[in-house]
């Protein structure tokens, strides 16, 4: 008797609440069993008009708007849009100040990886490894609220240099975390990065060729995870990064190949260890320079009134490249402020990347590029 | 034996205090299940809580440690909790199904107790299948769980279900087969019977339990099963019908309130199963170098302590000995990743379903050539003798 099987697809909404979307991101899958037939994401609920803040605020007043961008890497933020205009005003940023940027701009690298790192950990199951990394996370949260007085939404950065100075305190603190931090990296390797389960779930899938990231304009961990090494700490080196010394981490293709979750993973886990190298170089060239109220911040008026000119500064934030295009008419607010975020550039593809895998491996994609909704949607 | 004669006593009580049958019948039903609760729920309760402190220890947390001593009694207050919750129906559910799966789930997982012993004595019913009842009966829960994933109207749940349906049915393959190892050994599946053959005495008397009367075949059945039962219990790793992170809760996404408490009760209860059985045909039951023994020749009248206490110096060691497994399954949820579907169909086809078949046929062969007696030869003394048991009992069969 012949008998036919009618089997349909199924349109299954995942999120904008959903433990793993990472935020409120919403994506439609369209699936054929557990088989995902193709993966819309549909973005914008976290949507709070960044650009056009940008362009009726003066820039000091924006740097608080950008915290709210990508709020785990919210110094990154901070010092992209201080560039900018510093760029613009052609200011002379006092040493001091630069250093301190690079300190606590791979300090916020660190945590914002190790969210990465330990969320990917859930999503995939294990849900220890978050907990571990929430804790040494939480050292870092601790050094920024001595410096700043918060923990999440800097605005440390002004025009022309940083707000505060870094104390003695703070930056044994710094150095004390270091030492802390660095045996918990082997730790996270032992229980997560080298698991069997782990590896089996995330080597080999999700592959996103090189040819294919620079089409879709994907930049950060994810590119270096296909074994080139862009990274514009290095390429167009801001804030005295040519004199620190450290590796642009690329994916080595350990386990799995090149351009997988795996690698896209264990780039993070290594960055963060270049990060401590950098950290360690810089608290030692902010010795070596003077305290004081200049050496913080250059000589900056009241009313910055940026000269009519344009300007486009990027810089790398833990997800990728973030540039601020910045148009002034010469009037105190920017007549154009265009921001482009890494994890916007980094999601855009992920609908070709997932077509034809199981759920569960949408799940690990996402998790491996690690969008952060705000920065998305801005 | 005593246990029989605790619930003998109980027995005549009841039929003498009620003339018509179907109520004589009902009030019995009502007592025994009570009775069996009186073990089951202090038992999920600590189970939670001990599951809830070990997860905290192994992520630098605290854990439940206001309600009672270092939070014993959370538990407890969870219940109250669920209780008190209001009942929700989603839209479009279907009613009856929604609310009878979580009952089916529990009372499946709760049946399988009336085969299982508490101790060398205590058993409510003692099969000569016991084994494959209790199995037979808990596989029901996977009914109730598809049931729960199709009556909520919601496609995570449904997809919940559909992993359960092939996982859990899946697994039952192996898991009925590792079984069978341990049923080749022994000849027989009445756990009481097997308890029995483990019962040796003195420092050698180790040797009688299972895992050391086949060290190669029964060990690695030990492995096979307690493999397949983690998969069957939707334990880490293998917890994909409610893996949070892909169907955000799985089957019981949309239930809530003691409905939730059900499904959260049966999954602890099947786990301690799965451990007890474990237990009971690997590592020797509720023998422990003769300890389980101390008070047996007291009469049963003897009140207090005394007359009590060989029920529950045996029930102590079975469940004592039962935590050991159900700890490494704490152990493995909060280190685990998660397998993917396509994996742990892999590992359920083409691992562990060829193990079991090679140990069964392994196992027949060891026993066959006598060398399940290997220490009975050696300590004639200490452990008792597999074969003359089994011709003992065919014996008093006639």
């Amino acid at each position: 008797m012949p008998f036919e099987l009618h089997t349909d697809e199924l349109l299954v909404n995942m999120g904008p609440q959903h433990p793993s979307t990472h935020g409120v991101l919403r994506l439609m899958l369209r699936m054929d069993g557990e088989i995902i037939k193709e993966a819309i994401p549909n973005i914008g609920y976290l949507h709070r008009c960044a650009e056009k803040e940008g362009e009726s605020l003066t820039v000091n007043q924006f740097i608080p708007y950008t915290d709210r961008m990508d709020y785990l890497g919210a110094f990154n933020n901070n010092m992209g849009i201080a560039l900018t205009a510093e760029k613009l005003l052609a200011l002379d940023v006092p040493k001091r100040a630069q250093y301190i940027r690079v300190c606590f701009a791979e300090l916020n690298r660190i945590a914002s990886h190790l969210i990465a790192v330990g969320t990917y950990g859930i999503d995939l199951g294990a849900f220890t490894p978050f907990l571990y990394a929430w804790r040494d996370r939480d050292m870092i949260l601790d050094i920024f609220e001595k410096m700043i007085g918060a923990r999440l939404t800097y605005s440390m950065t002004r025009v022309g240099g940083v707000l505060y100075d870094i104390t003695p305190e703070i930056e044994s603190d710094i150095l004390k975390f270091c030492d802390h931090f660095d045996p918990m990296i082997t730790e996270m390797d032992n229980l997560l990065s080298f698991n069997r389960i782990f590896v089996d779930r995330t080597a080999g899938v999700g592959l996103i060729p090189r040819e294919q990231c620079i089409e879709w304009g994907m930049t950060g961990p994810i590119i270096r995870a296909t074994g080139f090494d862009w990274d514009i700490r290095t390429r167009e080196p801001y804030s005295s990064y040519e004199e620190f010394d450290f590796q642009v981490i690329t994916g080595k293709a350990e386990r799995g190949v090149l351009g997988d979750c795996w690698n896209r993973y264990y780039v993070r886990v290594k960055e963060m260890r270049e990060s401590l190298k950098i950290i360690r170089q810089a608290i030692d060239k902010i010795r070596a320079t003077q305290p004081g109220p200049d050496s913080i911040r250059a000589q900056v008026k009241k009313v910055i009134r940026i000269p009519q000119n344009e300007a486009y500064v990027r810089t790398e934030s833990p997800r990728g490249e973030l540039g601020f295009y910045l148009v002034s008419d010469g009037s105190d607010v920017p007549y154009r402020m265009k921001i482009r975020t890494p994890s916007f550039c980094n999601l855009s593809g992920f609908e070709e990347f997932t077509r034809g895998q199981m759920l569960a491996d949408v799940v690990a994609v996402l998790g491996s590029i690690d969008i952060v909704l705000g920065d998305v949607d801005r | 034996m005593l246990g029989t004669q605790v619930y003998d006593g109980f027995f005549q009580i009841v039929n003498g205090s009620f003339e018509n049958p179907l109520l004589r019948l009902a009030v019995m039903a009502v007592v025994a299940a009570v009775l069996g609760f009186g073990f089951v729920a202090p038992f999920v309760t600590m189970a939670i809580w001990a599951e809830r402190r070990v997860a905290a220890r192994i992520q630098v947390r605290v854990g439940p440690n206001r309600v009672g001593w270092f939070g014993l009694l959370q538990g407890v207050a969870d219940g109250i909790k669920f209780i008190g919750k209001e009942y929700i129906l989603p839209s479009g559910a279907d009613a009856f199904f929604y609310q009878f799966a979580p009952v089916l789930v529990f009372a499946a997982a709760y049946i399988g107790f009336v085969a299982l012993p508490f101790s060398q004595f205590m058993v409510v019913a003692d099969f000569n299948i016991a084994l494959f009842f209790i199995f037979a009966i808990t596989s029901l829960e996977t009914i109730g769980v598809i049931m729960a994933g199709w009556a909520s109207n919601n496609k995570w749940s449904m997809f919940g279900a559909l992993r359960e349906c092939v996982q859990v049915v899946s697994y039952e393959i192996p898991l009925m087969l590792s079984l069978l190892i341990a049923t080749v050994m022994y000849g027989t599946m009445s756990l009481m019977q097997i308890q029995d053959m483990q019962d040796g005495a003195g420092a050698a008397g180790i040797l009688a339990w299972g895992i050391f009367r086949s060290p190669l075949f029964m060990g690695l059945g030990a492995i096979l099963f307690y493999t397949a039962g983690l998969a069957s219990c939707k334990r880490a790793p293998f917890d994909l019908p409610d893996a949070e992170s892909e169907l955000v809760a799985g089957y019981h996404t949309e239930y809530g309130g003691m409905n939730f408490g059900m499904f959260f009760f049966a999954e602890y209860a099947s786990m301690y199963i799965i451990c007890a059985v474990m237990v009971l045909l690997f590592f020797g039951g509720s023998n422990f170098f003769g300890l389980e023994d101390i008070g047996v020749n007291i009469p049963l009248d003897a009140i207090g302590v005394k007359g009590v206490l060989p029920l529950y110096l045996g029930n102590l060691i079975l469940v004592g000995k039962a935590c050991i497994p159900y700890f490494i399954m704490l152990q493995l949820r909060w280190t685990l990743p998660r397998y993917r579907l396509d994996q742990v169909i892999d590992l359920c086809l083409k691992v562990l379903l060829p193990f079991c078949l090679v140990c069964i046929v392994g196992q027949a062969v060891w026993s066959l050539c006598g060398m399940d007696d290997w220490a009975a030869r050696m300590f004639p003394e200490a452990v008792p003798n597999i074969g003359e048991f089994a011709k003992k009992l065919s014996a008093a069969g006639q």
